[in-house]
């Protein structure tokens, strides 16, 4: 053992300069039995009056009375030392140490979880554990259409300590597309399955679905999203899928759903007709609203305490020109929401319903999924086909993302951010769930950001309203010059010269307003 | 004999100390003032990072030898005085 020790280090000389690449290691921590041990042949070590009479005997040993004496002098030396000053003392220990803002943005990864199997699949949906995110959930499964069951069905909850191997094996009946946490219920998670059902999981159980929905009654597509709902009894979860229907579980009894909404925008409730789900948002401070985001890139708000379904469907945004993969309220200003979809993010306000606020330019490639950061209003992330993440800080700077990392070759198809901000999980088609870590920058929440935030959003809103009811207002005297017959006019709708002239007070109004407002401003500074 | 005896007492009595074992070279405890599991447990956890300290200060020298380890941790300080064939085991929570 010594030589080879002697040969190590000559040979660390040699690679002084140099990088060296190791192979990842695989630990498996597991416990350490302690036995007793070193006794002499003679003496059994349970039988206590042997090993008495041993003790007895080694204590009256020449050689050990010598020792003791000298070592017990050396030692006390040191006790009293310690007694006398604590050489570890931590000074300063209230005093916090002064941020360093002024470094660049930065995102580390800590870790990339690979799929254990042969043939990878996709990492479609991850989800972190509630309590402080030790765990990180990961649905896997194959987006390409009708690739067939070589795939294993597999779904993994990792331990992010341990990389090398899952902590626990989910078993669902077909492979899982999405699978959420019970924010509420730390330990049970509800899965969607590629062939329409949901599944429910007790981790205390094992990995075997506690219950899953029967085939007859759940989606007839994949199950793209499902979100726990807020209820008394924490059993009550929602779904959407392509093939149209929102499902409302309870997860006591997943043989049928407790109810259901087709996305026909015609309200007639048709199947044919409907749109297909692909992302859902809800958000628990607004338990009886929920959006939808869907394939034919229409974002559509619900209502589900609405009387009649018709009635359910309450607007719709025409958000892109692909599938709306994402949804997301800002957890801060939740009048606010982020969608994603083709190849930009757009930022819009609940009560505007023709645009988006804010868009982001056109990307390279497609949007696949983004989110917001839970503790900072203004960043959140968004993942691309071409495997870069990128971080968006729109009080920042808001043409350009604030920083983009190139995560993995493939596609990036699925991102969570951790509930304190600074880990995010990405997973790529290869099969990947990349873990980063975020610079303090982007995850620490700054003091008056919700406010900025607030004043931008209500000014842009209030200016886009005016340039709305313009455009109303131009349309509608087009189509009057167009149509002499007027069919039915409603009462209080007023005519088109009225229409003008109250635009034209409006503006007039506004501008010497604005002007008002530049000359107090002069005045104060002058003062 | 009582000369041992009144050293270990001395030890004891100082301010923090929490527990006093003498391991011989098997790593068999001779004197103990912890219970009997937490005792084993010391015994032959230490005598492997006696083991492995003396080795790489004589490799690092082989002039040079192991005359006292301290293993400081969060919660308190293992102290270790190592001899030929015995070695000293000293628990102190210096700030208790």
């Amino acid at each position: 053992r010594l030589l080879s020790d002697l040969f190590l280090t000559k040979k660390s000389e040699l690679n002084r300069n140099g990088a060296t690449n190791t192979v990842g290691l695989e630990f498996i921590s597991h416990g350490m039995n302690h036995v007793e041990g070193g006794w002499p042949k003679d003496i059994d070590h349970e039988n206590m009056e042997q090993t008495i009479r041993f003790r007895k005997k080694a204590g009256k040993n020449e050689a050990y009375i010598s020792s003791i004496l000298q070592l017990g002098s050396v030692m006390e030396l040191c006790i009293r030392q310690n007694n006398a000053i604590d050489k570890y003392e931590q000074y300063f220990e209230d005093e916090e140490e002064e941020e360093e803002n002024h470094n660049a943005p930065y995102a580390k990864t800590m870790n990339v979880l690979r799929d254990p199997h042969q043939v990878k699949r996709t990492v479609t949906s991850l989800s972190w554990s509630p309590d402080r995110g030790r765990k990180l959930a990961a649905a896997y499964s194959s987006v390409v259409f009708q690739q067939t069951s070589q795939l294993s069905t597999d779904s993994y909850i990792w331990d992010i300590e341990k990389p090398s191997i899952p902590e626990m094996v989910l078993k669902p009946p077909s492979p899982l597309v999405c699978l959420e946490y019970n924010p509420r219920v730390s330990y049970t998670l509800m899965g969607g399955c590629y062939n329409g059902q949901v599944a429910y999981w007790d981790t205390r159980r094992g990995c075997q679905t506690v219950a899953y929905s029967s085939v007859e009654h759940s989606h007839k597509d994949p199950v793209y999203k499902v979100i726990w709902l807020q209820s008394k009894t924490g059993t009550d979860a929602f779904s959407a899928s392509t093939d149209g229907q929102v499902l409302w579980w309870d997860v006591r009894k997943l043989s049928e759903p407790t109810e259901r909404l087709i996305l026909d925008l015609s309200k007639e409730g048709n199947l044919g007709g409907a749109l297909g789900g692909i992302s859902l948002e809800f958000e628990i401070t607004m338990p009886t609203k929920f959006m939808v985001g869907t394939e034919e890139g229409l974002i559509i708000s619900c209502n589900r305490k609405a009387k009649t379904p018709a009635e359910k469907i309450v607007c719709t945004y025409d958000g892109h020109r692909g599938s709306v993969y994402a949804v997301q309220r800002n957890p801060f200003l939740p009048k606010n929401f982020l969608t994603v979809g083709d190849w930009c993010a757009r930022i819009w306000s609940e009560d505007i319903k023709e645009s988006s606020i804010i868009n982001t330019k056109n990307g390279v490639s497609e949007l696949m999924d983004a989110c917001w950061s839970p503790v900072r209003p203004s960043v959140f992330f968004t993942v691309k086909m071409n495997g870069v993440l990128d971080i968006w800080d729109i009080l920042f700077n808001q043409s350009d993302p604030t920083l983009s990392v190139k995560v993995c070759d493939g596609g990036l198809y699925s991102i969570r951010v951790e509930e304190n901000g600074r880990l995010v999980a990405c997973g790529s088609e290869k099969g990947e769930a990349t873990l980063l870590e975020i610079s303090s920058g982007l995850s620490v929440p700054q003091k008056n950001e919700k406010s900025l935030m607030f004043e931008r959003e209500t000014k842009r809103e209030k200016i886009l309203m005016g340039r709305q009811r313009e455009i109303r207002l131009k349309e509608r005297c087009r189509s009057e010059q167009s149509r002499e017959e007027e069919v039915v006019r409603e009462d209080g709708e007023e005519s088109p010269q009225e229409l003008l002239a109250r635009a034209e007070k409006d503006f007039y109004s506004m501008v010497e307003v604005e002007l008002k407002r530049r000359r107090k401003g002069k005045d104060l500074i002058e003062v | 004999f009582a000369d041992v005896e009144e050293t270990l007492k001395r030890i004891q009595s100082q301010k923090g100390v929490q527990g006093v074992i003498i391991v011989n070279s098997e790593g068999i405890p001779i004197k103990t003032t912890l219970d009997n599991t937490s005792t084993v447990q010391y015994a032959g956890l230490i005598q492997q990072l006696v083991l492995m300290a003396r080795s790489t200060v004589r490799e690092l020298d082989p002039q040079n030898d192991l005359t006292f380890l301290r293993v400081r941790s969060k919660k308190n300080e293992i102290m270790i005085a190592p001899d030929k064939d015995y070695f000293l085991i000293v628990i102190q929570n210096p700030s208790a």
